[in-house]
């Protein structure tokens, strides 16, 4: 217990200095991006990592939250504020809903059904042109606003998105470990040993992909609100996967995995520039690694890689 | 206690178990044998809510409960382990025993997540009551192990602690024996008989003949579906129809 | 005039859908005999249409060479896959099937990319494009070698599953699995089989259908949903229901964009989809009593 509010509090350190260690500029912008995409690969992580329920349209829900933000703050002149729990309850609620049904199937089924879920919310972000601005885009969302302090500039998003983020994080850490989240593992495990003990699986499992929305929800609310423009591209199938793809290679029901998924997917495509197009080849190939070499992910198999290079390093020191 | 009549299950027309009722003192320690196929684990999944029977009823204590889901009979005190050990293989063994305190304890998720003061509270309590029964199993010097790493006499034992945490009135083992050396048998027989001391109801699905008859007030005998016998360990042993059940019987 | 358009609709649409059923009976083959849901389906219809390009542009050949020289590396694909990926999986757990499929689905699509660009294609009709009219609609002779060849392909599937060795062995499979094992299957080399029908079924689908709606790197995402959509309705039968969900599938969706909305037509599919899986898992026509939930 004192060990994970070491490792809490240090992260959070880390993250509050690093703007006067990275001094600023473009890759305030970036980093932004990386607690947005954190937050919305812990969302995905609960249910992935620890419910051990797979969904490939949480893209949809972060469209959403991002759409709803969007739409009350310039059509109906909502305070952002107050837009942003608004679009979380009326997201968690419709997951909350398709919960019950589709959290019934399993594996594979469980998959598709999220992907057509998925894109169904995509075509109608693209389609509702009179509401959403159709595939060009909604633009004018104001920027969230706190004691005269406008949240306009990427430094200041960055301590806005990573207050949030840091947030999630702690929130989704003590989720982990509490009677909820072990019960959780637990159906992951074995649900119907879990059943035998009391354990309402099928309830557990809508109340956690609710849970799971309103947190991507929120993540859109934010990204609308400091992007000031948002359109149906961010929101499609692709970005599941990525999403998907940050939870694998982080590691499945680690927090920390997720941001290091997060830091990583986030951060490639600015590192290989120019090569911009070609990231889905990557994206594919890191998929495949990472599940037949390090199912565990990064934060599980680096340090037994460094394990394993320590003792045999040590071995051929000896001889 | 437990009150079983008339169940029948039908598998794609395969009788496999044909109108059987017997019923289960409060306090009894009662064994259900018969040879392979007698269709003593299906009705074990039947009375523990995992198959939904083609026919027949179960009451709990008086009250009607089939068709009900295992989770709303672990609420009633209603709980059962499994033949092979069903565990929750990534989690530590405390962990195991905490998920047994699920329904002893009632933080939602948000309480959970937030910390608030009395999930704070509770989750020590879970803790403390866990530990009880891992003291009262005898595995306590392994609560911080993986689950999945237990040799199998101990992850029997696991399973045992994590149906206690339940609070049960009542206590359905499948096979608890199957895969335990003669040592480790020794010792359940022992754990059951103050599981039973606790006042908690036991019904077991056994093979190991020694330890029924050593163990259980009352046996149920079933073959082929139906129920052949009734009675005390001596009477089933005395019995033609059971002799003449396990040893084949050619007229 | 009314009914004309509906006619117009529903044949267009019977030439969709007969594409879709090609594609739901890959998906279901590899379903049956191995339990996984092939998220790389797809990506078999997109590179039969864009080798077949290929092999028309760039090695000059004619038609009838082309497209047997498409199946064949599409095929091989299919194989390495299986090989590369699938096969040597240590935990195969449905979530690793699924993320690994999903992942070698975007790897190929990425290098196919990498080869063709992001520009659509277009591959000229099998015979010309005079279109021929029936009662008040008309219809184009690429719809008929659509049909013709679907035709042809389910017929050859019936006869392989119902009557050579390996295609009995492949339907023992896919009652059990352990149990066609112990009798002497060799399971791991029906998995493979399962991939190679499946990659060369999706690849002739991706050829026939191209002339039609053109081709381009992506277009696999889609023609793979909704053939998975067409096995759903079908129960995820390798045979007729599949044929007939890929046919109602794609009626529905011609007309639903002809006479609703064209922007929605896609999101039909997908309606179809969750229904089904929600109200009937085993499909329109199954019976209730498998497992496959």
């Amino acid at each position: 217990m004192k060990q994970n509010l070491l490792l809490f509090t240090g992260f959070s350190i880390l993250i509050m200095f690093a703007p006067q260690l990275l001094s600023g500029g473009y890759l305030m912008n970036v980093l932004v991006f990386v607690g947005i995409n954190t937050m919305l690969a812990i969302a995905l992580n609960l249910l992935l990592g620890y419910a051990g329920q797979i969904s490939l349209g949480h893209a949809g829900f972060f469209g959403l939250g991002a759409y709803l933000s969007g739409i009350l703050t310039t059509a109906y002149r909502f305070n952002p504020w107050v837009a942003m729990p608004v679009a979380a309850v009326v997201v968690g609620c419709m997951a909350g809903m398709i919960g019950f049904p589709i959290l019934k199937l399993k594996g594979h089924y469980l998959a598709m059904a999220t992907l057509g879920l998925g894109i169904i919310i995509f075509i109608v972000f693209n389609e509702t042109v009179e509401l959403t601005g159709g595939p060009s885009g909604l633009s004018g969302i104001p920027n969230l606003q706190l004691a005269g302090i406008s949240f306009d500039s990427d430094v200041k998003n960055y301590y806005l998105i990573w207050g949030f983020t840091l947030a999630v994080m702690l929130f989704s850490l003590n989720l982990a470990n509490s009677r909820i989240g072990r019960a959780l593992r637990a159906v992951h495990d074995s649900e119907v040993a879990a059943q035998v003990l009391g354990v309402n699986a099928r309830l557990l499992k809508v109340q956690i992909f609710a849970m799971s929305a309103v947190i991507s929800s929120l993540a859109g609310s934010l990204y609308a609100h400091t992007m000031t423009f948002i359109s149906p591209a961010s929101f499609g199938f692709n970005f599941s996967i990525e999403l998907l793809t940050m939870v694998v290679i982080g590691g499945l029901g680690s927090v920390y995995g997720s941001f290091l998924g997060a830091a990583l997917l986030t951060l490639l495509p600015e590192i290989l520039r120019g090569a911009n197009d070609y990231d889905i080849i990557i994206y594919g190939g890191l998929l495949i690694v990472m599940v037949m070499f390090m199912p565990g992910g990064l934060v599980r198999g680096i340090p037994a890689l460094y394990r394993k290079v320590i003792k045999q390093k040590g071995e051929t020191g000896h001889a | 206690m437990l009150e079983i009549s008339g169940i029948t299950q039908i598998f794609g027309g395969v009788t496999a178990l044909d109108t059987v009722s017997f019923s289960i003192a409060k306090g009894d320690i009662t064994g259900v044998i018969g040879p392979n196929g007698a269709g003593k684990t299906t009705l074990f999944n039947i009375i523990t809510g995992i198959y939904r029977q083609t026919a027949g009823t179960v009451q709990l204590e008086g009250k009607d409960v089939t068709g009900f889901p295992p989770e709303r009979l672990a609420r009633l005190a209603m709980v059962r382990t499994f033949q092979n050990i069903e565990l929750f293989g990534t989690m530590t063994v405390l962990e195991n025993v905490m998920v047994g305190m699920h329904t002893k304890s009632s933080s939602g998720l948000l309480a959970c997540a937030l910390k608030m003061p009395w999930s704070i509270s509770e989750e020590r309590r879970i803790r403390e009551g866990a530990m009880k029964w891992l003291e009262f199993t005898g595995i306590c010097d392994l609560a911080d192990h993986t689950a999945g790493s237990l040799p199998f006499g101990k992850g029997r034992l696991l399973e045992i602690a994590r149906a206690l945490a339940v609070g049960p009135r009542i206590i359905l083992m499948d096979e608890p024996a199957a895969g335990l050396n003669s040592q480790e048998t020794l010792a359940l027989s022992l754990l059951i008989k103050r599981i039973r001391d606790l006042g908690i109801t036991i019904v077991l699905v056994e093979h190991d003949m020694e330890l029924v008859m050593d163990i259980c007030d009352r046996i149920v005998v079933l073959n082929l579906g139906r129920k052949l016998k009734e009675g005390t360990p001596r009477e089933i042993q005395e019995s033609p129809e059971v002799i003449a059940a396990y040893l084949g019987d050619d007229d | 005039m009314q009914f004309d358009q509906i006619l117009q609709y529903t044949l267009s649409g019977i030439s969709t859908g007969a594409i879709y059923a090609l594609i739901g009976i890959g998906f279901s083959i590899i379903y049956n005999a191995t339990g996984i849901i092939n998220f790389a389906q797809g990506e078999f219809v997109m590179l039969g249409g864009l080798l077949t390009l290929s092999c028309l542009e760039l090695l000059n050949l004619p038609l009838w060479a082309a497209v047997p020289c498409a199946v064949a590396v599409s095929t091989v694909v299919g194989v390495l896959f299986e090989r590369l990926a699938i096969r040597p999986l240590r935990q195969p757990t449905p979530i690793n099937l699924v993320i690994i499929t999903i992942g070698g689905s975007i790897l190929i699509r990425g290098l196919a990319m990498l080869v063709w660009g992001k520009d659509t294609h277009t591959i000229p009709p099998f015979s010309g494009d005079t279109p021929i009219a029936i009662g008040g609609a008309t219809i184009l002779p690429q719809h008929l070698w659509i049909l013709a060849i679907t035709l042809i392909i389910i017929v050859i599937n019936k006869i392989y599953f119902y009557h050579t060795i390996s295609g009995k062995a492949m339907r023992a499979c896919s009652y059990n699995r352990r149990a066609a094992g112990l009798v002497g299957i060799d399971v791991r080399r029906m998995v493979l089989f399962s991939f190679i029908i499946s990659s060369a079924m999706g690849a002739v689908a991706g050829i026939i259908v191209a002339p039609l709606t053109m081709t381009a790197y992506d277009v696999g995402v889609m023609l793979g949903l909704k053939g998975f959509c067409a096995a759903i309705i079908g129960g995820m039968s390798s045979g007729i229901s599949t044929v007939i969900g890929g046919l109602i599938l794609g009626v529905l969706e011609s007309l639903g964009a002809g006479l609703i909305s064209s922007g929605y037509k896609d999101a039909i599919a997908f309606i179809i989809l969750l229904l089904i899986m929600f109200i009937r898992p085993q499909g329109l026509f199954g019976k209730a009593d498998s497992e496959r939930v």
